[in-house]
């Protein structure tokens, strides 16, 4: 790593987290570290000054060729009924390339962060939703209601990029905007303090008491009268003055995190939170919008959706795709011995380590990733440091090309899958 | 490489051939004249009794992007029903209503089509739109970008900009998002809904920008012509699918002043409120408007019965229809001051009065249309019918026994609201090669493409001729794309890349200047992550970006 120079990039796409900002500045000094140096987040600052370590493919922890650990790969694959594809931390280029391998070997597909992002995809499969994205946040939005989520721990910048940003198209002053806080115990909501010191709103109750909360306060904004004077220590009449609130705003945003949603039955409350959306538009506008999202979870459900049909947890065991959000979870077919290989794929974040598991194993992960238990590792490059790519925002529509900011002489999980297929 | 196709029927309208007897030579992925006699022909399908045209062409298929992905994803239970298998060859995948990427491409292929055209490219989705269609094998591909309610087009309107800095602005446009047309959608009204207006008539004004459709459309027609783009303006009209929308429409065809335009999907856009139940045909105005309007075209956007999925930009009127959807879920989105879109699953049924009547209000219009140089065979897909629905409406048009047997099945009452049965037009194959082949590829730009002459894209398809013509357009003999054999019998035998078609219309880089500004200001991408580059759309191999002359319209029909 010693062929490049000391450079200064000032425009870096990140992708830490469903964001992409696209404005970081990135320095890279003679040996390829980088140091974000202005508009960082915490995410972004892991995420671009981790310290390269060297690392070699292994077989069961013994160091071997590349030629020689796709090699292992391909045979091990070759050798299994229902092998299993996840983790899945990669990008659309990333994906492409599993999609092809899981085509030809029949494997099932599943991403790390599905158990969360099947509470959002089962309400668009029963019921749809209406949504909105980050542009139209930044200057449509005059009222914001955060459920369930301080945000800033999953997209540090929201609030900076999309609420209290200076200048607006439709909005001549950006701090009067309002955010009310909905949900949770002891939430940070110092992000929605308005630069001019305005305090958010916030009703505070336990998670687990959200499906109610929420289920009075789409009953309040559908016109009906509740009995009950609280709701989960939250007062009807505050629900019912923020329904005047919602409808009263011309363009009200309604957001959640789905990760943060640990209660039975997630999806049933995130319906509950778009089906009041709905009803808010019969008379003004509003717009749902989910928020968080990480290790490639939403480019890899576009890119799966578009090639197979389906998002992950679907399968190619019958030469077709197949779709089943509950029984081709990797938990439960990791659980159930209905696995008999494990594929791991992480190349954005070597903290991601595959479930211990006793069928064998091939790891395809950062550089960093800690495997020796592995029968096969092969460490890979990191799009939008190491080489180029392409990523999907949390909100679905936008998807930006990751840049590459550095040499490395790994390869990229694309040349990894391409030379295991070949390699069948 | 030299191949001979020998003693095909040949149908090939950019060149008056009407069914003449010829044999067609392809060297290196082109059609070439007669080789010298000592030239060594490599390979010779001998096609007497068959009958040979260009590849088909696709100028309005919503194939490509956001809201067909979020039809994809939201429709598991209509997927389940028709899946497509992993071979050799090709990928698996799964058909009907939004089929995946890679069976779109196959099966497009299995039909006899080699190029099909997403026409709602939202340029802040254009990316999408590319990674999608660069995952659609065989087929080539473009998009049209949809503007005409994005905040940026809207302010220079409203701050009454000359026609010269919107021409810039829009061949920006095409640039960042590669596209080879400019469509419009429910002119401003996008943008009206996100001010909460629910409906926009042509001289109705968008409270915040004080604009009505008619100057969009003025705008951006012109400013597609003085581009010299060769696709006009592409239209979805105000009011889809509102009763008595004939009017708005009647009215659009003159809102350009002269200007080409082409009105997308007209049939459901030609509704009067006679009747009963105030919802009648207007098909037979809308044609008489159509022919005497020779700057104006249209597709026609045939509904067929069955489940499907609408899929559209107008999220106003989608926003209004998800009332009627079927399964009942739908996603309404606002995009990024850029556009929207609306996603609503529908089932269209033959014993529905109002269905029944969509069904026939697009044949009468198809069949009282008398150009079909300026008229195109569309569903929509698939928000009219799937595009495998295709044969099956060829032979709608060209049997007239077979579409009155159809008729006879329809809902009663609207039978008696439908002249349909008095129409004895029958297309003919060489009118089927126009609408689908030589118009489609004048319309859309595509000057290699959609004929058999020299120099052609050699994409060409061969028929059994056989009286049953649904028969007959499901199951090519031959499908060759650029010169190679890529589908025989009705089965992919190659799977090629093809390429992407795009227009690249000169225009005053310091745009960009204000542009910039605006992104900084407002966005949340930088303009230079707005544009897409060719080396994406190329990745990994797949067909690269072809930049089609941007020079005018062949035949200027103003």
């Amino acid at each position: 790593m010693t062929n490049f120079s000391a450079s200064t990039f000032e425009a870096v796409t990140c992708p830490a987290c469903g964001l992409l900002c696209d404005d970081i500045h990135v320095e890279r000094d003679s040996t390829g570290l980088l140091k974000v140096s202005d508009k960082g987040c915490v995410k972004s600052v892991t995420f671009f000054e981790r310290a390269i370590q060297t690392s070699s493919p292994s077989l069961g922890g013994k160091t071997v060729s590349l030629t020689e650990a796709v090699s292992k790969a391909a045979e091990i694959l070759r050798g299994t009924n229902q092998p299993l594809f996840t983790g899945l931390g990669t990008e659309v280029q990333g994906m492409r390339s599993v999609l092809s391998l899981a085509d030809k070997v029949g494997a099932t597909i599943d991403h790390m962060n599905a158990y969360s992002s099947f509470r959002n995809t089962l309400v668009v499969q029963n019921s749809g939703w209406q949504v909105t994205t980050l542009t139209e946040v930044r200057n449509r939005v005059d009222l914001l209601l955060v459920i369930g989520t301080n945000i800033v721990s999953h997209n540090p910048r929201f609030f900076e990029r999309n609420v209290w940003n200076k200048e607006s198209m439709f909005e001549p002053d950006t701090s009067t905007r309002e955010v009310v806080y909905l949900g949770g115990q002891n939430i940070d909501t110092s992000a929605g303090v308005s630069p001019k010191g305005a305090k958010p709103k916030v009703l505070p109750c336990d998670l687990e008491r959200l499906p109610e909360v929420v289920a009075a306060l789409r009953a309040i904004v559908s016109g009906k009268t509740l009995i009950a004077s609280e709701i989960a220590g939250i007062k009807t009449s505050d629900l019912e003055s923020l329904s005047e609130r919602l409808k009263a705003a011309k363009y009200s945003v309604v957001t959640w995190v789905s990760s943060d949603l640990n209660i039975a039955h997630a999806e049933l409350t995130i319906q509950n939170i778009t089906e009041l959306v709905i009803e808010l538009n019969a008379k003004t506008r509003s717009s749902g919008l989910p928020l968080g999202g990480s290790e490639g979870d939403y480019s890899v459900n576009q890119t799966s959706t578009w090639t197979s049909g389906y998002p992950v947890r679907s399968r190619f065991a019958r030469k077709h795709p197949e779709y089943d959000p509950h029984h081709f979870s990797a938990e439960q077919l990791l659980a159930n011995g209905e696995a008999d290989a494990l594929l791991w794929v992480s190349e954005f974040n070597p903290d991601k380590t595959p479930p211990k598991v006793s069928i064998p194993k091939i790891v395809i992960g950062h550089a960093n990733m800690q495997a020796s238990d592995a029968d096969v590792f092969i460490p890979v490059s990191t799009a939008g440091i190491d080489h180029t790519g392409t990523m999907f925002r949390v909100d679905s529509s936008v998807s930006l090309p990751l840049g590459k900011l550095r040499e490395s002489a790994l390869p990229s999980l694309g040349e990894v899958m391409a030379a295991i297929e070949a390699a069948l | 490489m030299l191949i001979k196709l020998s003693g095909g029927k040949v149908y090939d309208p950019a060149h008056q051939i009407d069914g003449k007897v010829m044999d067609i030579y392809i060297r290196d992925g082109r059609i070439v004249s007669r080789p010298r006699d000592d030239e060594t022909i490599d390979q010779t399908f001998n096609l007497s009794g068959k009958v040979l045209m260009a590849g088909a062409i696709d100028m309005h298929t919503h194939i490509g992007g956001g809201k067909v992905n979020i039809a994809r994803m939201m429709l598991p239970e209509d997927h389940r029903a028709d899946p497509s298998v992993h071979s050799e060859l090709c990928r698996s995948g799964c058909g009907h209503a939004a089929p995946s990427t890679f069976t779109t491409g196959y099966r497009y292929a299995e039909m006899g089509y080699t190029a099909a055209f997403e026409p709602a490219l939202s340029p802040a989705n254009a990316r999408q739109s590319h990674l999608e269609m660069g995952d659609t094998p065989i087929i080539d591909k473009g998009g049209y970008a949809m503007i005409g309610s994005d905040d940026y087009f809207l302010r220079m309107l409203t701050a009454k900009k000359d026609q010269n800095a919107i021409n810039d602005y829009v061949a920006w446009i095409m640039h960042a998002s590669q596209a080879i047309g400019i469509k419009v959608v429910n002119p401003g009204g996008i943008s009206a809904f996100k001010f909460n207006q629910r409906a926009l008539d042509l001289d109705e004004k968008n409270v915040h920008y004080q604009v009505t459709p008619r100057e969009v459309l003025k705008a951006l027609s012109r400013a597609v012509h003085e581009l010299g783009v060769p696709h006009p303006l592409h239209v979805h009209g105000n009011n889809l699918g509102v009763p008595g929308n004939m009017e708005t429409t009647l009215k659009t065809m003159g809102a350009s002043e002269g200007y080409p335009l082409h009105l997308t999907h007209i049939q459901f856009h030609s509704y009067g409120t006679e009747g009963d139940r105030k919802f009648s045909s207007g098909a037979a105005q809308i044609a008489e408007a159509l022919n005497k309007h020779k700057n104006i075209s249209a597709d026609v956007g045939q509904i067929l019965f069955n489940q499907t999925v609408t899929a559209s930009g107008d999220n106003m009127r989608q926003f209004t229809n998800s009332g009627l959807a079927s399964p009942n879920k739908s996603v309404i989105m606002d995009i990024e001051c850029d556009s929207g879109c609306g996603v609503v699953p529908f089932k269209y049924k033959d014993k529905n009065f109002v269905n029944a009547l969509q069904w026939s209000i697009g044949l009468e219009i198809f069949l009282l249309c008398d150009d079909p140089w300026r008229t195109f065979l569309t569903t929509d897909h698939p928000n009219g019918a799937p595009f495998t629905s295709y044969p099956h409406l060829i032979r709608l048009l060209m049997d007239k026994s077979f579409r009155n047997d159809m008729f006879a099945k329809l809902n009663l009452d609207a039978q008696a609201m439908s002249t349909l049965t008095s129409i004895d037009r029958e297309y003919s194959l060489y009118e089927i090669a126009i609408m689908t082949r030589a118009g489609a590829a004048k319309l859309v730009g595509l000057h290699d493409r959609g004929h058999l002459g020299e120099g052609a894209g050699a994409d060409i398809t061969v028929y059994t001729d056989n009286p049953d013509r649904e028969k007959m357009f499901s199951k090519p003999d031959y499908v060759f794309k650029d010169g190679e054999l890529v589908v025989k019998d009705g089965q992919v035998v190659k799977v090629t890349w093809g390429h992407t078609h795009t227009v690249k219309p000169e225009f005053d880089r310091g745009v960009e200047k204000d542009l910039k500004q605006y992104f900084d200001r407002y966005h949340t991408m930088s303009m230079e992550n707005f544009k897409v580059s060719s080396d994406e759309i190329a990745e990994g191999g797949r067909g690269g970006v072809v930049v089609q002359a941007c020079e005018g319209r062949r035949d200027k029909s103003l």
